[in-house]
C-alpha cells in the first residue's frame, strides 16, 4: 500500500445508464468468466464427456475377442458415446450451485442486489447465462465423443452406427438438453438453500439417492413413481431404446423440464422475498 | 435525502430497530452513532432494500431504493460485512458491478487508482487486508458518481493514514454537496468527521441534533469554581437539584447551577474567586451518558 494517498477529487461521470436486463447479463457473464472456479469445472465436466467414452471405447475394442455373446449383446455404442454424460452432469451440478451460493457464501449477493435491487433479473441472467454455456459447450462435446469412440471402435471392426441413424443424433442431442436441465435444476436449488453443501446435498439426494430407493418398493409402484422422479425422467432425454417403464424421449424431457420450471418459481419468490 | 419513518425491524423475537424516524439531509456528513449491536448496520440494510421492514418505512431521494432505476448512480454504499467475491480480483469485481449500469471500464480504473488500489487491483480480493478490502469498498461505493454516500463503520480496519484518508474523504463529499451518512461506535471519530448525529441505542432513536447541541444537552452544566472560601460557596449553592463535589481543597466542581449564578453569588457575599469554568463534557462522555441505559452488552464488575 502507498504510504500517502493523495485526494484527488473524484471525477464526475458524464455518462449515466440504468439498469438494464442485458447489462446485467454482461454483469454476470464478467462474473462467471473471472472465477477459477468456473473455469475448472467447466473443464473437467468437458473433460469427462470426452473421456469416458474414449476410454470404454477403448477397453470394449481391447476385450471384444474375450467377450461372452451375451456380453457383447449389451454393448451399445450410443451408451459408450454418451457414457461421460453420467459424470459430467456431476460437474455441471456442482459448479450450479456454486454460482449462486459463492455469491452468498463470500458476501458477494451484497453488492449484487445493491447493484441490481429488483434482483430477479440477476437470476434470469444467471439460469440464462449458464443454460447457454452448459448447452454449448456440451452438444460438441458429446457430438466428438461419438465421433471418437466409433474411430476407436472402427478400428476393431465393431459396433458401428452413424449419426444419421434413427434416434441417434436425437439422443446425443437429449444427452446435451439433459446436462443443460441439471445445470438450471441444481443453480435453482442453490438460490433455494443458500449454502454451498447444502445445495449439493439436496441435489445428490434427488438425483442419486431418492431413485434407487424406489426399489424398496413393490415392482409395480416402482415403475408408477420413478416414471415421474427428475432424474429418471431426465435420462430418457439421451436413451437410445424407449424403456417400457417409462415415458418416452419428449414427454419423459417435458417433465424434468416442470421440475426445472417448478424450482426456478420457487428460488424467483424467495429470492425476491428474503432479507440478504 | 433519506427519510426513515416509524423504521421497525424484528429478527424472530427479537426487535433490532424500533420504530425509528429521521432525515438525513444532503450537503453535511450526518454521522450514525450508537453502541454495537444498537441497530446501526440493520438500519442502513433496510434503507437498501436488502432487508425489508417489518414496518414503517424508508425512501431514498422520494423513492425506496429498489425502484430506482439506476440504483447506483443515487446511493454508494460500503456495509460493514463483506460484499466481495474472494476469489475474484478487484478490477473484476468493480467491472462486474459497473456492467450493471453501463459504466465504463475506465471508470473502473480511475477509482482503483483513486482508493490507492493500483498495484494490487489485479490480486484476489480474498489475500486482502481488512484495510484494502474497505478502499475497494469505498471504490465501489463511488463507482455510480452517487449523490447518496451510505458507510457503515468505514473505519474498522484501517491504519492510521487510511482512517485520515477516510476523513479526508468524508468532508470531501460533503463538500461536493453530496448526501453524507456514516455510521460508527467511535463518538471520538464523529467528533472529527460529522456536522449531524444520528443517536441509536438498542434499536431506538436516542437523539436526532447537531454535534454541538449533543454535547451541550449531554453535559448538564457542570461548572469547575476555585476558591480559598470553597466551604462557604459550598454552603450557599447547596439546595435542591444541586451536587457538588470537591477533588481539592480549594476547588469545587457544582453541578445543577449555571455559572453566572454562582458569579452572582459569590459577589453578594464577597466570596473571591480564582476560577469559574463552565465544564463541557467530552463527546465521549456525552455519547457514553445518553446511552448508558442502552449498552446490550454492558461489562459487569466480576
Amino acid at each position: 500500500m502507498n504510504a500517502v494517498t493523495p485526494i484527488v477529487k473524484i471525477p464526475h461521470l458524464t455518462e449515466r445508464g440504468h439498469v438494464t436486463q442485458s447489462r446485467v447479463v454482461a454483469s454476470e457473464w464478467t462474473k462467471f468468466i473471472t472465477l477459477r472456479s468456473t473455469l475448472w469445472s467447466l473443464g473437467v465436466g468437458m473433460f469427462l464427456t470426452l473421456a469416458f467414452p474414449i476410454l470404454f471405447a477403448t477397453v470394449t475394442g481391447a476385450r471384444w475377442g474375450q467377450m461372452s455373446p451375451h456380453e457383447r449383446a449389451d454393448r451399445n455404442p450410443l451408451d459408450i458415446a454418451l457414457a461421460g454424460v453420467n459424470v459430467a452432469q456431476l460437474a455441471i451440478a456442482v459448479l450450479g450451485v456454486l454460482v449462486i451460493t459463492g455469491e452468498y457464501s463470500t458476501g458477494m449477493i451484497r453488492s449484487t442486489m445493491l447493484a441490481v435491487p429488483k434482483r430477479l433479473p440477476v437470476l434470469w441472467a444467471k439460469l440464462g447465462l449458464y443454460a447457454v454455456v452448459s448447452f454449448v459447450l456440451t452438444l460438441p462435446a458429446v457430438i466428438i465423443a461419438f465421433y471418437a469412440s466409433q474411430a476407436i471402435l472402427d478400428r476393431h471392426h465393431i459396433l458401428q452406427i452413424s449419426i444419421s441413424s434413427s434416434g441417434v443424433f436425437r439422443s446425443l442431442l437429449g444427452g446435451a438438453l439433459y446436462v443443460t436441465l441439471v445445470g438450471v435444476f441444481a443453480m435453482a436449488i442453490g438460490a433455494i438453500v443458500r449454502n454451498t453443501a447444502g445445495g449439493i446435498a439436496l441435489f445428490a439426494g434427488i438425483f442419486f439417492v431418492i431413485p434407487p430407493l424406489m426399489n424398496i418398493f413393490p415392482t409395480n409402484w416402482n415403475n408408477a413413481i420413478s416414471r415421474w422422479l427428475p432424474s429418471e425422467a431426465g435420462r430418457q432425454l439421451f436413451a437410445l431404446t424407449r424403456d417400457p417403464n417409462r415415458y418416452a424421449q419428449w414427454p419423459s424431457g417435458a417433465i424434468f423440464l416442470g421440475y426445472c420450471v417448478l424450482a426456478i418459481a420457487i428460488a424467483a419468490v424467495l429470492m425476491r422475498r428474503r432479507d440478504v | 435525502m433519506i427519510e426513515a419513518s416509524n423504521l421497525t425491524k424484528d429478527y424472530g423475537e427479537k426487535r433490532a430497530v424500533d420504530d425509528v424516524s429521521f432525515a438525513v439531509r444532503p450537503g453535511i456528513v450526518t454521522g450514525f452513532l450508537g453502541p454495537n449491536g444498537s441497530g446501526k448496520s440493520t438500519t442502513m440494510r433496510l434503507i437498501l432494500g436488502l432487508d425489508a421492514p417489518t414496518q414503517g418505512d424508508v425512501t431514498i431521494n422520494g423513492k425506496h431504493y429498489r425502484d430506482h432505476a439506476a440504483p447506483l448512480h443515487e446511493v454508494g454504499a460500503l456495509l460493514e460485512a463483506r460484499s466481495i467475491h474472494t476469489g475474484r480480483s478487484a478490477s473484476n469485481h468493480l467491472l462486474a458491478l459497473a456492467k450493471t449500469h453501463g459504466i465504463s471500464r475506465r471508470r473502473v480504473d480511475d477509482l482503483i487508482d483513486l482508493v490507492g488500489l493500483h498495484e494490487v487491483g489485479r490480486k484476489r480480493a480474498g489475500k486482502f487486508s481488512l484495510g484494502m478490502g474497505q478502499r475497494l469498498g469505498i471504490a465501489a461505493a463511488l463507482l455510480g458518481d452517487p449523490a447518496t454516500i451510505m458507510l457503515d463503520e468505514p473505519v474498522n480496519g484501517l491504519d492510521p493514514e487510511g482512517v485520515h484518508w477516510m476523513r479526508n474523504l468524508l468532508r470531501q463529499l460533503a463538500s461536493e454537496g453530496r448526501t453524507v451518512f456514516v455510521s460508527s461506535h467511535l463518538m471520538s471519530e464523529m467528533a472529527l468527521t460529522a456536522d449531524h448525529l444520528i443517536v441509536i441505542g438498542r434499536g431506538r432513536l436516542i437523539a436526532d441534533t447537531s454535534i454541538d447541541d449533543f454535547v451541550r444537552k449531554a453535559s448538564g452544566d457542570r461548572v469547575r469554581v476555585r476558591t480559598p472560601e470553597a466551604t462557604r460557596l459550598r454552603e450557599l449553592v447547596l439546595g435542591q437539584g444541586v451536587s457538588v463535589i470537591s477533588s481539592e481543597p480549594d476547588v469545587i466542581e457544582v453541578e445543577g447551577v449555571t455559572s453566572q449564578r454562582i458569579g452572582e453569588l459569590a459577589a453578594e457575599h464577597r466570596i473571591v474567586l480564582h476560577e469559574l469554568t463552565p465544564l463541557q463534557a467530552s463527546l465521549e462522555e456525552a455519547f457514553m451518558e445518553l446511552t448508558r441505559e442502552d449498552v446490550e452488552f454492558k461489562s459487569v464488575a466480576a
